[in-house]
């Protein structure tokens, strides 16, 4: 007989940790099935991780951590289930497709059947408040404690715990089924499941104001949304787009600020920080999304930031191509921010007047107008026609419309270097 | 299996304003509505304009006129069985409601 090595404390707690980031939706996709009750399925699911930690010492990290995990909750679930039949219904029963197997036939197969589709479609069901679905998704598909979800939207814990309550009361009495949508729905489903993902990434990118570990996370979360999107519905032309985008504009997070925090303008960014591995792969992603008519929004804007990530230099920048992909994306995704985006890649393609005119086209948009952006795209261009007097005025009117402190010192330092 | 109620909701100045043929037009897409979904249809009705609507409050008050002023109002509802909101949400799609839309609630069921 072999001796077993018995892993040390810290190697259970990093298993168990890894278990909660890579398998939390699985697992309580799983339970779910069985208890056809979230509160009940988190609760379960939650005991279950809380066992792998006192039982995983003594009997070793299992060698498929999600199928432990997931026979633990269900498990729970079902003595749960058995020793109190009735004091648990207080809300509908979730209903699950009737012509699959049933929980305890399935707990008898050697593979857990995949639920995850289900969660992803029920967390972000149309019917539910865009603030719910993000909700509901960090909370049953990433695992995160309603304390965190809320300190990720800066509202208090009681207001979170009332927005996830209110939701789950709603899937539940208005009868949202835990069910992959029919293959008709699919397409405008899976849109609504991509708008919940992009703006978790794009809270946790750009922090409308204060800083916090929390805002790193979200970026990380979407990461890890979009990849599980990707493993499920790997032919999905959105889901590759919106994966592409993710990775190439996470990859160049390590050059967009300094040791001190200070923000680096994409111009003066070291590329050399960028990261090569996940540039290839979103730009891999991107031809692959391109490749269905018409691209998709996120197609198009993953395209947009694979051409800033391939550029040697900002100088070798393919303007003309950004000018073109801007074009596109106004034209599927009609925007004001789309369009001062275009106006200054026309700045870089054809001159600073030329960027300086497509500004001022914008001005009179009532979205732009306390829109930092555009007063620092104005600076800009007007400081590189030597208009330094209408720069200085440009540059001190979008310190006034900024309220993150990183973006506030970086226009700070720029008014000071403007020459007097 | 579920009920839901379909509540229409409509502007009622452009139900004024509507010619024979409009009527006649909505008169259609509700027959074709009910022939499609005729099984699942348990009941429905159209409402007179909220201009003949009497409100009578809690305390006793009588009133001339809806309860709420709103410039969509209520104009008629089919109750619905459906599986789950997925399916009600399918029939609703199809329910005409050319100057407004339609709105889902759950029926409550006491057992």
């Amino acid at each position: 007989m072999t001796a077993i090595r018995l892993p040390a404390p810290a190697e259970v707690a990093a298993a168990v940790a890894e278990a909660h980031r890579r398998e939390w939706a699985f697992v309580l996709a799983a339970t779910v099935r069985v208890t056809r009750d979230l509160d009940l399925a988190e609760e379960c699911v939650q005991d279950a991780y809380a066992g792998a930690l006192s039982a995983w010492p003594a009997s070793g990290i299992p060698a498929r951590t999600g199928a432990w995990l997931t026979t633990a909750a269900r498990n729970r679930a079902l003595d749960l289930l058995r020793r109190d039949q009735t004091a648990r219904r207080h809300l509908p029963l979730l209903l699950d497709d009737p012509t699959l197997p049933g929980p305890e036939s399935a707990l008898d197969a050697p593979d857990i059947p995949d639920d995850r589709l289900r969660l992803i479609f029920t967390c972000c069901h149309p019917g539910l408040a865009v603030e719910a679905q993000v909700a509901l998704t960090l909370r049953l598909l990433c695992g995160l404690t309603t304390a965190e979800v809320a300190r990720a939207f800066l509202v208090s814990e009681a207001t979170m715990a009332a927005r996830i309550t209110r939701a789950k009361k709603k899937i539940a009495t208005a009868r949202i089924p835990y069910r992959v949508p029919s293959a008709a729905d699919l397409p405008t489903r899976v849109e609504a499941v991509l708008t919940v993902v992009h703006l978790l990434y794009t809270t946790g990118h750009t922090a409308p104001s204060g800083t916090g570990l929390m805002r790193a996370d979200l970026v990380q979360r979407s990461l890890d949304l979009a990849r599980m999107l990707r493993e499920l519905l790997p032919r999905d032309a959105g889901v590759a787009a919106l994966l592409a985008l993710i990775l190439l504009t996470d990859a160049r997070s390590g050059g967009r600020t300094d040791d001190s925090g200070r923000q680096i303008l994409l111009a003066d960014q070291d590329r050399s920080l960028w990261d090569r591995h996940a540039i290839i792969e979103g730009t891999h992603l991107v031809r692959e999304a391109l490749r269905s008519r018409p691209p998709s929004r996120y197609a198009l804007m993953a395209a947009i930031a694979a051409v800033h990530s391939e550029a040697p230099s900002w100088e070798a920048t393919d303007w003309a191509e950004l000018v073109g992909l801007y074009d596109h994306l106004l034209a599927t995704w009609p925007s004001p921010v789309v369009a001062l985006n275009r106006a200054v890649a026309v700045g870089f393609a054809h001159g600073p007047l030329a960027g300086l005119l497509a500004v001022d086209e914008l001005s009179a948009e009532p979205q732009l107008a306390r829109y930092a952006y555009l007063a620092v795209a104005r600076a800009e261009f007007l400081e590189r026609l030597g208009r330094t007097v209408e720069a200085r005025l440009a540059f001190t009117e979008a310190l006034m419309l900024t309220e993150n402190e990183t973006e506030r010192s970086f226009l700070a330092d720029r008014l000071a270097a403007l020459p007097h | 299996m579920a009920r839901y109620l379909i509540l229409i909701h409509g502007d009622e100045q452009a139900d004024e304003s509507a010619t024979q043929a409009d009527f006649d037009a909505l008169m259609a897409a509700h027959n074709a509505f009910s022939a499609k979904h005729g099984p699942a249809i348990l009941g429905g009705e159209a409402l007179q304009s909220t201009k003949t609507a009497t409100s009578i409050r809690s305390d006793g008050t009588i009133t001339d006129g809806p309860f709420a002023e709103v410039k969509e109002a209520l104009g008629g509802y089919y109750l619905v069985q459906a599986a789950d909101l997925d399916e009600a949400i399918a029939i609703a799609k199809d329910c005409p409601a050319p100057n407004g839309g339609v709105e889902v609630r759950p029926i409550m069921e006491f057992e």
